[in-house]
């Protein structure tokens, strides 16, 4: 990590620079953490420490009165040192557990400062079950069961139009039964060959490998127009999503997973439903992409106790940037379903891709502050 | 890893005692790297933004945003958080506080990455606030007169979607990887509150703005920017370049306006053109850069002699046939690679900074747009225009603090 190298070279320049003769005033005998603090720099000694108790001494060597704190994730200060004069030195003896902090200097005392990483390293604090974070596992759950039963519901009836060789009608449940199938993706995806099996496009095979699965159907519904020897296929798919829906029934997301699967289903949104390029022959795009946002906003209310406690700023985000998603989306409702992705102009296009830009950023941010005790 | 290591901290303590005023210069020489070479870090903060006098740099990347939040606060959030991105990746350093690698492992990492192990390479990130701006955010009472929308020039080919924006940055780099790191960067940060509307990468250095450079070519093969406003002209630039008290609101006091402007050359039929001809067109000799009938770079043109035509660039672009408007210009060549008919989409991308478009772009284009035989040759295909602040003097103040609070 390169903070923790730089940043005594920086020290040590800065003291040159400023005329001092000692050299070496970075890390003295008593294990004190020197800060050079100026009206535009901020250079602490070292950029990681054991965890215990922590001592920063800070010189503010500016021309502004400043200010020294040490935050956790969230901006939860563990510490701080206010008005700190010119010429004058203070310290700060903070306690800090393993983990991810950040140190900043204020001059001027407003403002986020110039921050620095700060890495404590070391033994964490005693492993106390974390029971808001048991419990989003647990109401995850119940959501994918919640899912997984209307999946195969409407994967049923959409193949059984497709046998009874009902075009219209298997039209009407494509994109329906996928919206079932679109907001839990992110847990069918961990049984690795099923996925491609029920849902890999035609330009994403391998050679020799068989298209099957609810795009090859797509496209001899809406391309080919020819259904009338789907049947094996239509029986294969359903057979597939039963399976991944009897192994998702039983698997246990960790919270992790858990946040990185919310985070992956914007993804799909920003790569795949955008573009048009996930249902290419029908272009009910935006039904997926629905999908996505409800699945990955269900995968947040479950971890939204956890994060509360540790981050209610990003909560507030988060809740202010799905709902910017959602009424965006809602623009293209159509009766009870939504427009199709060609009947949307690139300047349209680029609104949902901004909406969703700004949710996936800050959704990025919850799986390590979820893994942060 | 250790992209920067002691260039990035050395460019920290320069800026240091740039602020800092009591300190003993005397003590600089050792540990500050010998100015002007290609690694180096450009002090971020100081009385002006550094990328409009700072020497050209070989490399560019241009960005405009619209602003999609509705908030005042994000906004001015974001341009805090810029701010403390453009500090540190100016310094040498990640975008983040924890680096491209030193974060947490469930994260996404802070910094993109793609600078690890290069110089600080003389980056510079200049902010500017478009027109389109000072409609929201309460700001109607804040806007320049300066600043207005650019009017449409006989012959303007502008595609709107590469035009205009509400914000602007203007990335310099010696390395271009550097300048596309910042760029991207920034424009993560933002999002949610600015949306990218258009960007251009720029090559080599169209013009000089310091007498310490020699003067680069354009994609003509001729010489650009000879008679450019330089650094070193500080009356010059008190005059023409920077923003006085009185000339609109404080807000602007000591910054300048920026303009750019996309414009493509039509390289193919240019260079089936005879010497004698592309000489008359510039009004300048291909090899020396002499203006005609005079024998060196440097010698004034001699507007009086008919051996400058009527029509040629360099007479309709004298600061004298346009009420002495004195522009800094600090273009880019760009090639986007090809069109559809084969031909080379290149150009100029003409970066122009000035006290008052007002009197400075506007009058010189108006002039150039209806007589400069060159239009035969080049159409101008973007526009925009931005107002860009005074510089920062501490990490106390972040861009756009004047303008929006």
């Amino acid at each position: 990590m390169r903070p923790a190298r730089l940043l005594p070279v920086a020290a040590v320049l800065l003291v040159a620079a400023c005329g001092s003769s000692s050299t070496d005033d970075k890390a003295d005998g008593s294990g004190k953490i020197t800060v050079a603090a100026s009206d535009v720099s901020c250079d602490v000694a070292k950029a990681e420490s054991a965890a215990g108790t922590v001592t920063f001494a800070i010189a503010n060597k500016g021309n502004k009165v400043t200010e020294f704190y040490v935050y956790a994730p969230g901006d939860r200060v563990m510490g701080e040192v206010e008005n700190i004069a010119p010429g004058l030195s203070r310290e700060l003896i903070v306690e800090l557990s393993a983990g991810k902090y950040e140190t900043a200097c204020k001059p001027g005392m407003i403002g986020k400062g110039i921050r620095n990483g700060f890495t404590v390293t070391g033994s964490a604090a005693p492993l106390t079950e974390d029971a808001a974070l048991a419990q989003a596992t647990e109401d995850y759950q119940r959501y994918v069961k919640s899912q997984t039963g209307a999946l195969i519901e409407k994967t049923t009836e959409f193949v059984n139009a497709v046998k009874a060789g009902d075009a219209e009608k298997a039209k009407a449940l494509f994109p329906v039964s996928r919206t079932y199938w679109e907001r839990i993706e992110p847990v069918a995806e961990i049984f690795g060959d099923l996925d491609p099996a029920i849902d890999a496009r035609e330009d994403g095979l391998e050679p020799g490998q068989e298209f099957t699965g609810f795009h090859k159907i797509e496209k001899d519904l809406w391309v080919t127009k020819d259904i009338s020897k789907d049947g094996p296929l239509a029986d294969k798919l359903l057979a597939d999503v039963q399976k991944v829906v009897d192994l998702a029934n039983s698997a246990k997301l960790s919270p992790v997973q858990l946040a990185n699967g919310a985070k992956e289903l914007l993804d799909e949104v920003a790569t795949g439903k955008i573009t048009g390029e996930e249902d290419r022959y029908s272009h009910t795009d935006l039904w997926d992409f629905a999908a996505n946002v409800e699945g990955s906003k269900a995968a947040i209310a479950a971890l939204r106790p956890a994060l509360e406690e540790k981050d209610p700023a990003l909560v507030k985000t988060l809740d202010e940037r799905f709902e910017a998603v959602t009424s965006a989306l809602e623009k293209h409702r159509k009766g009870d379903g939504w427009q199709l992705h060609n009947e949307l102009s690139e300047a349209q296009l680029k609104v949902l891709s901004d909406n969703i830009n700004a949710l996936a950023e800050p959704i990025s941010k919850v799986a390590a502050l979820v893994a942060q005790k | 890893m250790k992209r920067r290591v002691v260039i990035g901290a050395a460019g920290l303590a320069t800026a240091g005692l740039a602020a800092g005023g009591a300190v003993a210069l005397g003590r600089r020489e050792e540990p500050v790297p010998v100015s002007g070479t290609a690694g180096d870090a450009v002090p971020f903060y100081g009385v002006r933004q550094a990328g409009i006098v700072t020497p050209a740099q070989d490399r560019l990347h241009f960005v405009a945003f619209d602003v999609i939040t509705k908030r005042r606060e994000d906004l001015l959030a974001m341009l805090e958080s810029w701010t403390a991105a453009a500090a540190r990746m100016t310094a040498g350093l990640d975008a983040g506080t924890f680096g491209a690698v030193g974060g947490a492992p469930e994260a996404p990492p802070d910094d993109t990455g793609e600078a690890i192990g290069l110089p600080p390479s003389g980056l510079t990130l200049t902010i500017g606030f478009g027109p389109s701006l000072f409609g929201r955010f309460g700001l109607a009472g804040k806007k320049p007169e300066a600043l207005a929308d650019l009017p449409r020039f006989p012959g303007d080919a502008i595609d709107p979607q590469i035009s205009g924006g509400d914000l602007c940055i203007q990335a310099c780099a010696h390395d271009p990887q550097v300048a596309v790191h910042a760029v991207r960067n920034l424009a993560r940060i933002g999002m949610g509150v600015v949306s990218v509307r258009w960007s251009q990468l720029g090559f080599g250095r169209t013009s000089s703005t310091s007498t310490s450079q020699a003067t680069p070519r354009n994609l003509f093969g001729f010489k650009d920017g000879t008679a450019n406003l330089k650094a070193e002209e500080t009356a010059l630039l008190d005059e023409h370049l920077w923003v006085r008290e009185g000339d609109g609101p404080d807000w602007m006091t000591g910054g300048s306006y920026l303009v750019t402007r996309k414009i493509r050359m039509m390289i193919e039929t240019w260079d089936r053109t005879s010497l004698t001809e592309q000489e008359a067109i510039v009004g300048r000799t291909k090899g020396e850069g002499a203006p005609l009938g005079r024998t060196a770079e440097h010698d004034e043109p001699d507007l009086t002699s008919d051996a400058i035509a009527k029509d040629a660039h360099v007479r309709l672009a004298h600061p004298t046939q346009n009420n002495n408007a004195r522009l800094l210009r600090r273009g880019y060549n760009f090639v986007d690679g090809s069109d559809g008919l084969g031909r080379l989409n290149a150009g100029l991308f003409f970066i122009a900074y000035q006290r008052d478009p007002r009197r400075g772009f506007i009058p010189v284009q108006t002039s150039l747009a209806r007589h400069d035989s060159m239009n035969e040759y080049i159409r101008h295909v973007s526009s925009a225009v931005f107002a860009c602040p005074p510089g920062l003097a501490a990490a106390d103040d972040f861009w756009g603090r004047s303008l929006l609070t």
